[in-house]
């Protein structure tokens, strides 16, 4: 895990996102219809997803190493980056309900999308009171990994198999124009994929934050 | 492979006749999914439109598989898990235990359907695509809820913790299973409601194939 513990990625996280921000509020972005000027939200809150599905893909993937290797090093980081993968679906929450409000009239629409994440959220709820409701540690680890695996298979269904089968109001779906395809010119995708990249570092930052900080817990008990 | 088949045979017949033998926990499921309709009866007085009926049915199908699922595993001693433990391939444990739930789920289906024509109007056009779904749907709902009951039961936790766990990882199963009831209900032509079946069978798959990777690294202890 020097990784971790390397500083050169949390620059680039942190100018990614500074270069996020300044071009998020002063950039030049195609005038459209309806969207106006919440278009800016593009890097503020499909960016929340982006970074929520990597921390959730460490989920699961942190919870099958840790089924084969035991180590409850690995269960740990399993279990922040549930957490991190929560507050950064909070957080794309809360931006898509501003937007939404401006764009679609209410800030909660019946949408496949929005039913998609409302449930993933609930999962990761569910997800933590397993884990509050077993003691063992190994026991725990166990079984938390376990669902999470199951619950990542059948989040992604949910998230990306569903939507495309029924009418959605984001674009892309159910016969709505896809982004690329009339709004989301040259100049915005120079800054919506490092906005991804910035905000995805940034929430495996915050994880690994948690993760030293709980390993350092672990050697004071020890002692 | 032929000992895993024989295995398999023998832990469901294991089941059903444990079930019958002690009649009391099938007959508290009926009582349990017939006055849960009959509630729905009584506070609508109505005859119910096809959306709240579906909606209804499957709520109570969701409810009543859960009550039925929950003890799948609770029920055994720690003993018997024990000796399971030495004797049997864990893998086999889960299908056979998936299998006797979705038997008995679809019979249950069945039953509900039967009250529910009873109770309420049955405003089904095309009653074996529904009866396909049904099916379908008992299937998901017991596969997802016996892994689920596996969960719990290693917790050592109460058995209302099988609702909170297994709900969410339904929602995806419910929907499909829903929509492609409506329109069995609406009576559309088969290519119309094939892509959700398909959906159905291929959820459903996914489900078993997790249970069997998985459920092994549950059952060491």
């Amino acid at each position: 895990m020097t990784i971790a513990r390397s500083w050169w990625w949390k620059i680039g996280a942190l100018l990614l996102l500074f270069y996020t921000y300044y071009e998020g509020f002063v950039g030049e972005v195609p005038r459209m219809p309806i969207l106006n000027e919440t278009i800016r939200n593009l890097y503020f809150h499909v960016t929340m997803w982006m970074a929520m599905l990597v921390l959730m893909i460490c989920n699961a993937f942190y919870g099958i190493i840790y089924l084969n290797k035991s180590d409850l090093y690995h269960d740990l980081v399993a279990e922040e980056s549930g957490r991190m993968a929560m507050v950064f679906g909070i957080a794309g929450l809360l931006t898509g309900m501003v937007w939404a409000n401006y764009t679609w009239g209410a800030p909660w629409v019946n949408d496949p999308q929005l039913n998609g994440t409302a449930a993933s959220l609930l999962i990761y709820a569910a997800y933590f009171i397993l884990r509050n409701a077993v003691q063992d540690d190994h026991k725990r680890a166990r079984l938390a990994a376990v669902y999470g695996i199951f619950a990542f298979v059948m989040m992604i269904v949910f998230i990306m198999v569903l939507p495309k089968m029924t009418d959605s109001l984001h674009p892309g779906k159910g016969g709505n124009p896809g982004f690329n395809k009339y709004d989301l010119d040259a100049n915005m995708r120079m800054v919506f994929y490092p906005a991804v990249l910035g905000w995805t570092l940034l929430g495996v930052w915050m994880m690994s934050l948690r993760v030293r900080i709980k390993k350092l817990e672990w050697i004071k008990d020890d002692q | 492979m032929n000992t895993a088949l024989n295995q398999y045979f023998k832990l469901v017949s294991h089941e059903i006749r444990l079930e019958f033998k002690n009649k009391q926990a099938l007959t508290s499921l009926l009582v349990y999914s017939l006055a849960t309709i009959f509630i729905a009866y009584i506070s609508y007085r109505t005859a119910l439109d096809p959306i709240t009926w579906n909606a209804l049915f499957w709520i109570i199908m969701l409810f009543a598989a859960t009550n039925a699922i929950a003890r799948s595993f609770l029920q055994e001693s720690r003993g018997l898990q024990l000796f399971h433990y030495i004797l049997l391939n864990p893998s086999i444990v889960i299908l056979a235990k998936t299998s006797y739930n979705i038997l008995l789920l679809s019979v249950l289906g069945i039953i509900n359907l039967l009250a529910f024509s009873l109770f309420f109007a049955l405003p089904i056009e095309n009653l074996m695509q529904f009866i396909g779904g049904l099916f379908l749907g008992s299937f998901g709902l017991s596969a997802v809820l016996t892994l689920v009951s596996g969960i719990v039961s290693k917790a050592h936790s109460q058995a209302a913790l099988v609702a909170i766990l297994g709900f969410p990882l339904l929602f995806p199963l419910l929907i499909t299973i829903i929509k492609f009831s409506n329109l069995a209900i609406s009576g559309v032509d088969w290519s119309v409601n094939q892509p959700n079946f398909l959906l159905l069978i291929a959820l459903n798959s996914i489900i078993v194939a997790l249970s069997f990777l998985l459920f092994p690294y549950l059952w060491r202890d």
